[in-house]
C-alpha cells in the first residue's frame, strides 16, 4: 500500500494488525510487529519522502509468519550501521527508531543507498 | 480537524489520548497544553493512554516533550493506563520515558501528584527554615 | 486387478471372523498383557467390534483404499487403538489366509499382499490419530500445569505475589510474566513480588525476562520486588552480567512483603498527615 501522509501510518498499523491476527500471533507479538511497522512507516514518510509498504503472510512447514517490506526512493541513509546502533532516546531529533524496530522482530533486513532510497524488510514468526 | 480535549481537575490537567496521533495533532496538543498550564498554574498533567494499544517512538517523544515543557512551567507529568503489551514492547524497543512518572490509572496518578506536591511543599518549608 | 483375491480376503474375514477373533486375542494377550491397561473383557469387545467392522468394510469397499467411506467406521475405531494392536492382527490373519488358499499360490500371494497393505494403511492412520490426540492432551496438560504452578496471589490491598516454582525456561517465563502484568492491571496492584525461592537455576534469557518484566511493570506504574534469590542464582546472575541494580531484591518473601507494606503504607501515612 501507498505511504504518503500521516494518515497512512494509521492505515498501515491497522493492516499489519489484521494480518498479524490472521497469522495467529499472540497479543504481545501483534503489538511488537505493529509497533515496528509504525516506526518504519513513519520513517518512510518523514525521511523517505513517501513510499510503499508490502505485506506477506508466510508459512514454513508448521510455522506461520508475517513479513512487511518498506520501500522508498528518498535520500537514503548515509551510514546504516550508525543509524542502527544509535541508542534511541526520546527527545533525540534523529529518532530513526531503526535499532528499536529491529529488536521487536525476528528478521530484519535493510539496504539503503544515498540518493537511491531505502528498503527495510521485517519478519516476525509465530 | 479533531482536537484532543484537555480537562481541568482542580489544579491538574487531564489529557486522554484515544486517537492515533500525527504530527500536526501532536504539535497542537503540546502548544495547547503549554498554554493551559500557564493559564491555570496547573501543578500537574495527567496523560491517559489506556486506549492506546500501540505506542511508538513518535508518541514517546511527544510525551517526553510534554513532560519537559511542563517541568519548565513547574508542573509534573504522570502517564497513566499503559497497557501491558505496550509496556513490554516499549521495554524491547528500548524506549524509556525520562522525567515521566507513571501510574496505573487516573486515581493513582492524582495521588502521586498530591504526594509529590506535599514533598515539594515540605522541602520548601525546610528551605525557608534553613535560610532564616 | 482380478476380483478373486479381493473377495478372497473379504470371504476369509467373514467366514472365519470368530476364529480370527480368538487368534487375535491370543496374540494380543501374549504381547500386550503386561503393558496394556485395558481389561481383557474390554479388549475382547473392542477387538470383536474392530474385526466386525473390518469384515463389513471389505465386503463393500476396496481394501486398497482405506480413505473410502466404506472404511469410515473402521477409521473411527482406530483412534482408540494403538498401532501395535492393529498390526498384531497380521499374524492370525496371514495364518488363516495361508490355510485357506494353500492350493492357490498366486491367490495366496495376492491376498496376503492386500491384507498386509490394508493393515499397514490402517496402522498408519492409528499412529497419526493417536499422536494428534496425545499432542492435544499434552498441550492441555501443559497449559493446566502452567496455570497451576504460577498462581498470582493477592497478599494485601495493592500487593500481588507470584511464587514461581520449578525450573524456568525462557518460553514459560515469558508467558508467566505477561500474565503477571495483566493481573497487575486487573487488580490495580501497586507492587508485585516475584518470589523465586522455588527455582533452582536461572539462565541468561530467563534472568533478562525477569528484568524486562520489572521494567515493564515500572513503566505501567507498578513496582516489583524480587525475593528468594538463592546464593547460587545470585552468582549466576552476576556471572551472566545481568544488571539488577535498579531492582529491589529481598532475601525472603516475608521481607519483601514487609517492604511492600512500607512502600504502600508510606502513602497512607502522608495522606493522613494532610487531612
Amino acid at each position: 500500500m501507498e505511504l504518503r501522509s500521516a494518515a497512512d501510518v494509521v492505515a498501515v498499523r491497522q493492516l499489519v494488525r489484521t494480518w498479524a491476527v490472521e497469522a495467529g500471533f499472540s497479543l504481545i507479538d501483534q503489538t511488537k510487529i505493529v509497533t515496528a511497522a509504525s516506526e518504519l512507516a513513519r520513517n518512510t514518510i518523514d525521511y523517505g519522502g513517501g513510499g510503499v509498504a508490502r505485506l506477506e503472510l508466510l508459512t514454513e512447514g508448521a510455522r506461520r509468519g508475517l513479513r512487511v517490506a518498506f520501500e522508498d526512493h528518498g535520500p537514503g541513509i548515509p551510514d546504516v550501521e550508525k543509524a542502527l546502533t544509535d541508542h534511541y532516546t526520546t527527545g533525540n531529533g534523529l529518532g530513526l527508531g531503526l535499532g528499536g524496530a529491529r529488536r521487536l522482530v525476528n528478521e530484519f533486513d535493510i539496504s539503503s543507498r544515498p540518493g537511491e532510497g531505502t528498503r527495510v524488510v521485517i519478519t516476525r514468526w509465530k | 480537524m479533531d482536537r484532543i480535549p484537555i480537562l481541568k481537575l482542580r489544579d491538574l490537567l487531564l489529557v486522554t489520548i484515544q486517537v492515533d496521533m500525527h504530527d500536526r495533532l501532536a504539535m497542537q496538543l503540546q502548544d495547547e497544553l503549554t498554554a493551559r498550564i500557564s493559564e491555570t498554574s496547573a501543578r500537574g498533567v495527567l496523560i491517559d493512554i489506556s486506549s492506546l494499544d500501540i505506542v511508538d517512538s513518535f508518541i514517546g517523544r511527544m510525551i517526553a516533550n510534554i513532560a519537559a515543557m511542563a517541568r519548565v512551567l513547574d508542573a509534573q507529568t504522570v502517564v497513566v493506563g499503559m497497557q501491558p503489551a505496550v509496556a513490554i514492547t516499549l521495554v524491547e524497543l528500548g524506549l524509556t520515558l525520562p522525567g515521566v512518572r507513571t501510574a496505573l490509572n487516573v486515581d493513582r496518578g492524582m495521588a502521586l501528584l498530591e504526594l509529590s506536591s506535599d514533598q515539594t511543599a515540605a522541602a520548601r518549608e525546610r528551605d525557608v527554615d534553613v535560610s532564616d | 486387478m482380478s476380483v478373486a483375491p479381493d473377495s478372497a480376503l473379504a470371504r476369509i474375514l467373514k467366514t472365519y471372523e470368530a476364529e480370527l477373533l480368538e487368534d487375535w486375542m491370543r496374540e494380543q494377550m501374549t504381547t500386550f498383557s503386561r503393558t496394556s491397561k485395558i481389561k481383557e473383557s474390554d479388549l475382547r469387545s473392542q477387538s470383536a467390534e474392530f474385526l466386525s467392522l473390518l469384515q463389513q468394510a471389505t465386503q463393500t469397499g476396496n481394501p486398497s483404499d482405506v480413505t473410502a467411506p466404506a472404511f469410515g467406521r473402521v477409521r473411527d475405531m482406530l483412534g482408540d487403538m494403538s498401532r501395535s494392536r492393529s498390526i498384531s492382527m497380521k499374524r492370525p490373519l496371514f495364518a488363516r489366509i495361508q490355510k485357506e488358499l494353500s492350493n492357490d499360490v498366486a491367490g495366496l500371494a495376492t491376498t496376503t499382499w492386500t491384507a498386509t497393505e490394508l493393515l499397514d494403511k490402517l496402522g498408519l492412520i492409528t499412529t497419526e490419530t493417536y499422536q494428534k490426540n496425545r499432542e492435544q492432551i499434552i498441550a492441555r496438560q501443559q497449559q493446566e500445569l502452567l496455570e497451576l504452578s504460577t498462581p498470582v496471589v493477592k497478599l494485601w490491598d495493592g500487593i500481588l505475589a507470584l511464587p514461581m516454582i520449578g525450573t524456568l525456561d525462557s518460553a514459560r517465563t515469558q508467558v508467566v510474566m505477561e500474565s503477571l502484568l495483566q493481573r497487575i492491571v486487573e487488580t490495580g496492584a501497586e507492587i508485585a513480588i516475584i518470589d523465586i525461592t522455588g527455582v533452582p537455576t536461572v539462565d541468561t534469557l530467563t534472568a533478562q525476562h525477569l528484568i524486562k518484566t520489572v521494567t515493564a511493570a515500572r513503566l505501567m506504574g507498578a513496582d516489583c520486588i524480587i525475593s528468594g534469590i538463592r546464593p547460587q542464582i545470585a552468582q549466576t546472575i552476576v556471572h551472566l552480567g545481568v544488571d539488577l541494580s535498579t531492582v529491589t531484591t529481598k532475601a525472603t518473601l516475608a521481607d519483601a512483603f514487609r517492604r511492600a507494606l512500607e512502600m504502600t503504607g508510606q502513602r497512607d501515612k502522608v495522606s493522613r498527615a494532610r487531612s
